[in-house]
């Protein structure tokens, strides 16, 4: 099952990235050709196979860990905000959103 | 020289971290063509290294100074820091400074270990040959027309070119053990969490594991020690008691002699690592160090590993998975790039993740994003997490019979730069040998295995079980004492 144009359109929507029209030619036959080698995949029989998410979880039972809830860190906004691309006292700016 | 070899020499009083620095960085300027740093940080280096030498002055009992008090190191730019810019070589971090040292690098520091910058590597981490850096490509110091692998091919290149004396890697999917089977040094990659990945810039969570690069097993187990252990920033570092590698690697075996330190240790080669399509001169130089292998008294036996070719959809369905997930903090808001021109809101996350990101980064937030879509998921990310336990159970199996796994770590040596195909799928295939361990989470190991065509390095990757990268040690470490190919330099270099 190939993917078609309007597929890669609508990938890129969702991973808001804007691919213009020639490029989208491009990554359509890259994804179809990816895609291939994936089908041998799908020829496994893996009912009731357990997922593997996390690695570890095939040696040992993993647990989230849950912590004391006490402040550990400190706030510094200043550091934090210094690789913003737009700032203002304090806070982050953004395109309006609301009119 | 390496990390122990610094390390034994400034001790010995014979020389200071000043010095040992200062020729360090001279080197990395006259080396600077090769491509392997993207931030130099001469002046915080040599301040780093006074005060190593001050700690040193006053700590007279040896007891209280780190391990690697003094000793040059450079981190992959994967890993923020604190004192320097942090890229991971795209674009879209161009400027970036961290608030907060990654915890690696926070362990590196209180070991005494002198930083001299960050390390060129490919965009996030996703690539095979640095080719993928946003900056420029990192070259091959045997052969500067050649790739010295990736992801992290400025460290690799780093070390080969003695720019320092060891330095830090990441591995989703082979990433440390590719570069350096490329350029002949040895690198490990730790079971998932041994090593926190708090402030090591995430690619795909389930798979990152950072490790260190340097020239010996020796090295690697000094860095390792320094590097590894629990940490409670990062919710799947491994729970356990501290471990000194270089005693594990020393520890020697039951029944074990002078002459066979690797007496009764089983090395199972899997026949899948040993296909048709392997080259001749990766064969020729794995099998004669199998063969060195066997000398030293460890015994071979065949194992199968029958899943080792799927393993190549399940790791680029899953990374890319996670890889999606985690690059949409990338939004120009927080950090990072923003477009300039832009419409809205939507508009803007669209033209700056599009101006930000290169080519291959795209590709994998575009595979991610179907795999986990909609009507998608089932078929193909649950799919491969299924997959995984299957190749996990069959490592499993093999080890009910072998105590390590052998092979190559790549079907061919270094190839040349710019001959990489227009066909990305080309490039994730030669990933084979190495992903099997990666989504088992089991550690791999690259040592210098002799040389293949052209003169350019071939590297034999041992697999252990869970937690068991002092067996990997001691395996190379008894290997790099009866063969000389881990001290070799090129000779342009020398």
């Amino acid at each position: 099952m190939a993917l078609t144009p309007n597929d890669v359109s609508r990938i890129a929507h969702l991973a808001r990235l804007e691919i213009d029209t020639p490029q989208q030619a491009a990554m359509l036959s890259q994804l179809n050709g990816f895609f291939a080698i994936v089908e041998q995949m799908s020829a496994v029989d893996t009912r009731g196979v357990e997922p593997l998410y996390t690695p570890l979880s095939a040696l040992q039972s993993v647990e989230l860990r849950l912590r004391e809830d006490r402040v550990t860190e400190v706030v510094d906004r200043p550091a934090n905000q210094r690789s913003a691309p737009a700032v203002h006292e304090g806070l982050f700016l953004v395109p309006k959103v609301i009119e | 020289m390496g990390v122990a070899q610094a390390a034994r020499l400034l001790a010995q009083g014979q020389v200071s971290s000043v010095e040992l620095t200062a020729a360090f960085l001279s080197r990395c300027r006259a080396h600077e063509s090769l491509g392997a740093f993207l931030h130099l940080d001469a002046d915080g280096a040599i301040e780093q290294a006074r005060a190593a030498d001050a700690r040193r002055a006053q700590a007279a009992p040896a007891g209280l100074l780190g391990a690697l008090n003094g000793v040059p190191i450079a981190h992959k730019d994967i890993f923020v820091t604190q004192d320097a810019p942090t890229t991971a070589g795209s674009r879209m971090l161009q400027g970036y400074r961290s608030p907060f040292d990654a915890t690696v690098v926070a362990r590196l520091k209180a070991a005494g270990a002198v930083s001299l910058g960050k390390l060129n590597c490919d965009e996030f981490a996703m690539g095979s040959a640095n080719e993928n850096s946003a900056y420029f490509p990192a070259k091959n110091p045997w052969d500067t027309t050649r790739v010295p692998g990736g992801s992290s091919g400025g460290s690799a290149t780093a070390v080969a070119a003695g720019l320092v004396a060891g330095c830090t890697g990441t591995d989703t999917g082979g990433s440390i053990r590719q570069p350096a089977s490329f350029t002949g040094i040895t690198g490990i990659k730790p079971t998932y969490g041994v090593c926190s990945r708090y402030g090591m810039i995430a690619f795909a969570s389930s798979l990152d594991q950072a490790g260190p690069m340097a020239r010996s097993a020796e090295d690697c187990a000094l860095m390792l020690s320094a590097m590894a252990g629990f940490d409670e920033r990062d919710s799947t570092s491994a729970h356990r008691a501290s471990v000194d590698y270089t005693a594990e690697m020393r520890r020697s075996r039951e029944g074990a002699t002078a002459a066979q330190p690797l007496r009764g240790l089983r090395i199972g080669l899997p026949q899948e690592f040993f296909p048709a399509a392997l080259a001749d001169d990766v064969n020729g130089a794995v099998r004669a160090a199998l063969a060195e292998l066997e000398k030293l008294g460890a015994t071979l036996v065949e194992v199968s590993l029958p899943r080792t070719e799927l393993s190549i959809p399940v790791y680029y369905i899953i990374a890319p998975a996670e890889a999606s997930s985690n690059l949409s903090r990338f939004d120009g808001v927080k950090f990072g790039h923003r477009a300039s021109n832009y419409a809205d809101l939507l508009d803007m996350y669209k033209k700056t993740r599009a101006e930000g990101f290169g080519a291959e980064v795209k590709r994998r937030i575009m595979i991610g994003t179907y795999v986990l879509s909609h009507g998608y998921y089932d078929a193909y990310y649950l799919q491969a997490q299924k997959l995984r336990r299957m190749i996990a159970d069959d490592f499993q199996q093999c080890f009910t019979q072998c105590d390590v796994i052998a092979g190559p770590v790549a079907p061919t040596v270094a190839w040349k730069l710019g001959s990489g195909s227009d066909d990305p799928v080309q490039a994730y295939l030669a990933d084979i040998f190495t992903l099997p361990a990666s989504l088992a989470g089991l550690p791999g190991m690259s040592v210098p295995a002799g040389f293949g065509e052209n003169g350019m390095p071939v590297g034999l990757q041992l697999i252990g079980n869970y937690f068991g990268e002092g067996v990997l040690l001691h395996a190379a470490h008894a290997l790099q004492q009866a063969t000389d190919f881990h001290l070799q330099t090129p000779e342009a270099l020398r």
